[in-house]
């Protein structure tokens, strides 16, 4: 006899399937993708402790109480919530409940060689760029991903032509607004040309104390001699839980370099994704991570070299206050074929509460012979005998210690080349201090 | 009134099983004066320059330390630097990531607050940052970098010095700022030392040997060991331990 084993769902896996359920049977490929990541997520349902890539981040009991699809946002509070990095010149896009609000956008005037569209046109108009949505692939089921892929409608989609260097940055300024929790789903697209060049930001934020969900997903295709620079503050709110996935292809003698910057939401998890698909590219993948109060972060890499030559390198510092819990898992697979690999990963952590918690866990996956490959982690508290330096001269104790805190996150936000989006950093990094001080 | 006052000074190292380090050291320091402490290895020299500067690693079980007539030993290791205690460290310390610029001004402004002065103003703390600096050859390359970062054992001295003549203490210890100095380097960070030498200022200068003393030429001489005082003198003093080592001195307290 054959019993049927049903596994218990919890009110936000239902709400989640129940969503799902609302998807058009079939048609273009779009659609099969979205129901083949609506069956996914129906089979697996929220990643538990006991899902090797979530053990530290348990989704299924941090996130239990479901919460509705999100509505359109009103444009007034959507222009009102997105403060971040406004003051930084760029070409600024806002998605407001994963939804392009083109009243606040600035897509007119573009410079030679970039096209900015969103998906909710793209799809409309049966946009040839839409067979790249879902083209790079995890390597592995991801929940997070899958929920995205089925639910979100609309994102940004920017395309670089081969050669083109657009000095501008675009900035696409996520807000979640509304009176009520929801959950937000965005999809973006960007596609760097052989040869052209990119400065991509994201941030996001919403309002306080609220349990709305953000989800996002941004794939990145950088074609060969391509130069990307991503920088990405997350600044949700106390209540929130941050889900974003990257996903990046990087190509042949191209150059990559991803900064995310996490200070806000209850819960955050960032999952990245990299391919490095072409010869002798360079990539390196940066963040910084400042938590206090009970927050819990969690930032997860795959950086997968196929080739040979390529270079890479991760650098993670994560400041700990109070209760909270920081998360670093970094893996680094060299194939057989990736011969003259040299991959470089760090997770540093700095532990100011007495009840504050760190996990680190680098992997190293290498099946090539000839390779150079490394990786470390510490968590330690503040050096006494640099705090008794500081102070012996008449900086006061909480000053000392915010000298030094952001002399440690200092040295990954020094990795962001462009000046006024590091600068903007900085003074966040300056914000966070003088707020705990 | 003497500036620095120490009675009968006991201390021991932080724990419940902590040594004993200093036992029953008295000292008086009036402002202007030079004072210098020699001694064997491990007599207790640093300990009580560190005491003075406030490090929490040791304890104090018996004895005063007053400066101008305040308890020094009550207050936060901010509060004693604002109060003008300055410890040019044996070791000074690299801060990673910490601009040597940002640290001064920082310690500067901080000191200015604390005692109810204005903030320095950029144009001013650019040049008196400036003047100092090239006194000691201290170069701009070096001001720019974190503090005492890839910095020489000399330079890092140099460094030390530098953040002295810019806060302008009233009393400067100096623990073993020979050590680790080639002749020409002792000369700079001598002079350096010298040009501070003021009426209303006082100066500890902890060592070994009588070399420094040769370029700092101090008011008195005194001789510890085994965590007290056990002989003082004038400058001829260190001249006779030179000459002598402090054999004697172990041997008495054998």
């Amino acid at each position: 006899m054959n019993a049927e084993i049903r596994p218990i769902r919890t009110p936000a896996e239902q709400a989640f399937i129940a969503a799902l359920d609302g998807l058009p049977a079939s048609g273009d490929r779009l659609a099969d993708l979205r129901l083949a990541a609506a069956r996914s997520f129906a089979e697996h349902g929220l990643p538990h402790r006991r899902v090797e890539e979530w053990k530290y981040t348990d989704l299924r009991t941090l996130m239990r109480e479901a919460v509705p699809v999100a509505g359109t946002a009103a444009v007034a509070e959507a222009d009102a919530r997105a403060t971040l990095l406004r003051g930084v010149e760029a070409r600024r896009i806002v998605v407001a409940n994963g939804a392009v609000v083109p009243e606040l956008s600035d897509l007119a005037d573009l410079e030679a060689g970039l096209s900015v569209t969103t998906l909710a046109a793209a799809t409309a108009a049966g946009d040839e760029v839409l067979s790249r949505i879902g083209g790079i692939l995890p390597g592995r089921y991801d929940a997070a991903l899958a929920l995205n892929t089925a639910l979100a409608r609309d994102g940004v989609i920017v395309t670089v032509a081969p050669g083109a260097v657009i000095e501008r940055p675009i900035h696409v300024a996520h807000v979640f607004a509304g009176a009520s929790a929801a959950a937000s789903y965005a999809r973006s697209l960007v596609v760097v040309g052989a040869g052209a060049k990119l400065t991509y930001a994201e941030s996001f934020e919403g309002p306080e104390a609220m349990a709305y969900q953000a989800n996002s997903a941004t794939e990145f295709t950088v074609g060969d001699d391509a130069h990307l620079d991503v920088v990405r503050l997350q600044e949700e709110g106390t209540g929130a839980f941050h889900l974003s996935t990257l996903l990046f292809d990087v190509g042949r003698q191209a150059q990559v370099h991803a900064f995310s910057f996490g200070i806000g939401a209850a819960v955050a998890r960032t999952s990245l994704y990299a391919t490095l698909s072409g010869e002798s590219s360079h990539v390196g993948f940066n963040g910084a991570t400042l938590l206090k109060g009970r927050q819990h972060a969690d930032s997860t890499l795959l950086v997968d070299h196929q080739v040979p030559g390529c270079e890479s390198r991760e650098l993670f510092k994560t400041v700990l206050d109070d209760q909270t819990r920081g998360v670093f898992q970094g893996k680094i697979i060299v194939r057989q074929a990736a011969q003259k690999t040299d991959g470089r990963m760090m997770s540093r952590a700095l532990v100011l509460g007495d009840e504050a918690e760190m996990d680190n866990k680098p992997e190293l996956e290498i099946f090539a012979d000839d390779v150079q490959c490394g990786h470390g982690a510490t968590c330690g508290a503040i050096d006494d005998d640099l705090l008794f330096y500081l102070r012996a001269r008449g900086i006061p104790h909480k000053e000392a210690q915010s000298l030094l805190v952001q002399a440690f996150v200092g040295e990954a936000i020094e990795t962001v080349e462009h000046d006024g989006l590091r600068e903007a950093l900085v003074e966040r990094a300056e914000a966070w201090l003088k707020a705990r001080a | 009134m003497a500036m620095l006052n120490i009675d009968n000074l006991h201390a021991k190292i932080d724990g419940d099983h902590g040594k004993e380090i200093l036992k029953g050291l008295s000292l008086t320091v009036n402002p202007g004066e030079v004072h210098a402490i020699m001694g064997p290895n491990g007599s207790g020299k640093s300990t009580l320059s560190y005491i003075l500067a406030g490090k929490e690693d040791y304890e104090v079980t018996d004895g005063s330390v007053s400066l101008d007539g305040e308890d020094l030993l009550e207050m936060e290791i901010d509060e004693r630097a604002a109060k003008g205690v300055f410890l040019a460290f044996q070791y000074p310390i690299e801060v990673p990531g910490v601009a040597t610029m940002t640290f001064l001004r920082s310690a500067l402004n901080a000191q200015r607050k604390k005692r109810g002065e204005a903030e320095i103003s950029t144009p001013d703390f650019l040049r008196l940052v400036k003047d100092k600096a090239a006194n000691l050859g201290i170069n701009q390359d070096m001001l720019r970098r974190g503090v005492n970062v890839g910095f020489s054992g000399g330079e890092k001295k140099r460094a030390e010095i530098l953040q002295m003549a810019i806060l302008e203490p009233k009393l400067c210890i100096l623990d073993e700022t020979d050590s680790g100095l080639d002749i020409d380097a002792l000369k700079v960070v001598s002079e350096g030392v010298n040009a501070l030498r003021s009426p209303d200022r006082a100066m500890i200068v902890i060592t070994h040997y009588q070399r420094l003393l040769n370029h700092i030429v101090p008011d008195f001489v005194h001789v510890m060991h085994k965590g007290r005082i056990v002989r003082s003198g004038g400058k001829e003093l260190a001249l006779e331990l030179e000459a002598n080592g402090y054999a004697e001195y172990q041997q008495d307290a054998a």
